[in-house]
């Protein structure tokens, strides 16, 4: 049997979303990003959302998302996401729209428009994409940067006294009444991005029906930032983000999980 | 003719908005143009027109609430005043670079720092120079009246979206204070998704149908080649503003030897400067900037000839000086006069300086 043989219609087991561009992707090999832009488009895709959706591009390795999503995007300042996207969502209450945003992005620069927008309860959906590092200055330390670990601005690892603690925005964004569901995921392993598409889908599928904000956070690695083939940058990862960085839902229907 | 109100000029500019179809404002309080967001969340927009108003936790927030309210090619509302300008900044500067239309009122205060909430023009270099980064332009216009608080809403989304560019209401806290009769404008409508579609479809981001290509908003090219090619793009349209857009206004220049140039409260203040001196059979003119940026500069050179000297009057220590001297090329003396720091001259100082540092001097 030829190879040709095998390559039929009938045969095809997945293909990459017409949502993606074919434009080559910026990020490093093994980059968390690109998967999930991926199942962000996926999903825009599968609920037939293209046409009615906006997207808002940070500042970080993901400013250029709007080369790869095939969506209509604005490229927002570093942190500003969260109110660029009030203004879309508050002038055309109908359409769908989501900001996708890294964790200096979110939680450092624009701390303010992620608290102020989760707690307005804007009717946005938010994805989070937790590296712990700030990817595209190349590896400076982040808000969540863990306790020890070693980044250009933290040359001998954070430490705290002097650097403070790595900030659990999700946690905190998940306390304000605004916010309706909010999870913490990652996409490292193929269970791991079916579960992590499932909790973005229903982000936008609450958001459809007006419930207040949905947040997703993402926890990726930085294998560049971190300096780390990205094998084992998935496995510091695993060893080390995840236990402080607990995946799961943290607030469903609008109330905390136990 | 349209309706006649009694009204505060930082309320004439929200009653002229919800008249104006516009879709949104976002702003934050700060003295004095408070007024502004008071006058629109007591009127209810929401239900008159379903216009959007809403407070923002920031200027940083309100400016890319407009941002982003303006990149789907509504029409889109902010003020604030002075430092709350100085964080709009990074703001307007990303508005700019991605042309986008929106209308920016600066109720000026005294300043640096948070100064004082006194009325100055001290913010000029600010909206006519910059302000932010890179290399930029504001439409500015200067409002002198409360009548022209309500007009210039209308006039400056209509320029807005003629360029795709942001325009700022440069006034102060004496025009956005003080209270005068205001004709206003019948209410247009807001503009439906269809309209939009047509006037802003090649650019808005309103969602990607199937049959054109995706709308970016972005400032960003890192190619520099290609951020050249995007400024030489943007320099070309502030050329069409210079030869298009200049608005001025002269009273008394036909047989003007001496002439005061003074925008907003200032040309008020200058205009009975101007009967005092005609009085006492002094030949003097004015002529008041409508535009401060483009600036008129070439009505200015033109009345060169006859002129022995010129008054730049205006609150600040000496802003709009620098581009009276350059429209008249150095051909004639040109001098400033003005309070500051929260101080308004009175005509009789501005009197006293016309026969002190022109005639006399
Ligand atoms: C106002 C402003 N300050 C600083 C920067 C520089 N800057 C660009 S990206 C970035 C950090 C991005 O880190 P993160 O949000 O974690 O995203 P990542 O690159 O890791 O995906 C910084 C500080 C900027 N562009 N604008
Ligand atoms: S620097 Fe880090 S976050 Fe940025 S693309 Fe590379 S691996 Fe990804």
């Amino acid at each position: 049997m030829d190879i040709k043989d095998i390559i039929k219609e009938e045969n095809l087991v997945y293909s990459k979303t017409k949502l993606m561009t074919d434009n080559v992707l910026s990020y490093c090999p093994g980059c968390g990003h690109g998967t999930a832009h991926r199942i962000v488009m996926e999903i825009i895709d599968e609920m037939g959302l293209q046409s009615n959706t906006i997207g808002i591009a940070p500042v970080g390795c993901s400013v250029l998302a709007y080369d790869f999503m095939n969506i209509d995007m604005i490229q927002a300042a570093h942190g500003r996401a969260p109110a660029v996207a009030t203004g879309v969502k508050r002038t055309w209450p109908d359409k769908t729209v989501f900001t996708y945003q890294g964790d200096g992005d979110l939680a450092a620069i624009g701390t303010a428009e992620t608290i102020h927008a989760c707690n307005r309860g804007e009717n946005i959906t938010i994805i989070f994409i937790n590296n712990g590092i700030y990817g595209m200055t190349g590896g400076q330390m982040a808000p969540t940067t863990l306790e020890g670990m070693k980044t250009s601005t933290s040359p001998h690892g954070r430490d705290l006294k002097k650097m403070g603690n790595p900030l659990k925005i999700t946690e905190l964004i998940a306390q304000l009444p605004g916010t309706y569901y909010v999870s913490r995921q990652a996409v490292h392993t193929p269970a791991a991005v079916r579960k992590a598409k499932k909790a973005i889908r229903k982000a936008f599928e609450i958001q459809q029906e007006n419930k207040g904000l949905t947040f997703v956070e993402v926890v990726s690695n930085c294998n560049s930032g971190w300096k780390l083939p990205p094998v084992k940058s998935n496995q510091w990862m695993v060893e080390n983000m995840f236990p402080f960085y607990q995946l799961g839902d943290i607030k469903v229907d609008g109330e905390l999980v136990k | 003719m349209g309706e006649l109100k009694l009204m505060k000029g930082n309320e004439a500019i929200a009653e002229a908005a919800i008249r104006a179809g516009v879709d949104a404002y976002f702003g934050y309080p700060i003295t004095p143009q408070s007024e502004v967001i008071e006058y629109l969340t007591y009127e209810k927009p929401e239900e008159r027109t379903g216009m959007v108003v809403l407070q923002a936790e920031s200027e940083l927030a309100a400016i890319n609430m407009v941002y982003g309210a303006a990149s789907t090619g509504k029409k889109v509302l902010t003020s604030s005043s002075s430092p709350g300008i100085s964080l709009y900044q990074e703001g307007i500067s990303y508005i700019a670079g991605a042309e986008l239309p929106c209308v920016i009122a600066n109720v000026v205060r005294g300043g640096p720092g948070l100064g004082t909430i006194q009325p100055s023009q001290a913010d000029y270099f600010q909206s006519v120079k910059g302000g932010g980064h890179g290399d930029y332009r504001l439409l500015t216009l200067a409002p002198s009246s409360v009548q022209e608080m309500a007009d210039f809403v209308e006039l400056g989304f209509e320029i807005a979206f003629k360029y795709r560019n942001p325009v700022m209401i440069l006034t102060d806290g004496m025009i956005g204070q003080m209270m005068e009769k205001v004709e206003l404008k019948d209410p247009v409508p807001r503009w439906t998704d269809e309209q939009i579609q047509e006037i802003s479809g090649s650019w808005a981001t309103v969602g990607k149908p199937a049959n054109r290509e995706r709308n970016i908003v972005t400032s960003l090219y890192l190619d520099s080649a290609i951020m050249e090619q995007h400024n030489h793009h943007l320099q070309a349209k502030y050329r069409q503003m210079e030869a298009e857009e200049v608005r001025y206004e002269t009273f008394d220049t036909e047989d003007a030897e001496y002439l005061m140039v003074a925008y907003g409260s200032s040309a008020r203040i200058a205009q009975k400067s101007l009967t005092l001196a005609r009085a006492k059979g002094i030949k003097v003119g004015l002529l008041r900037p409508i535009t401060l940026y483009p600036f008129p500069a070439k009505p200015l050179l033109d009345l060169v000839p006859q002129l022995k000297g010129i008054l730049s009057v205006e609150m600040s220590a000496g802003q709009m000086i620098e581009d009276v001297r350059l429209s008249v090329e150095c051909k004639v003396p040109v001098v400033h006069f003005g309070r500051f720091g929260g101080i308004i001259h009175s005509p009789e100082e501005v009197l006293e300086a016309l026969e002190q540092k022109i005639i006399g001097g």
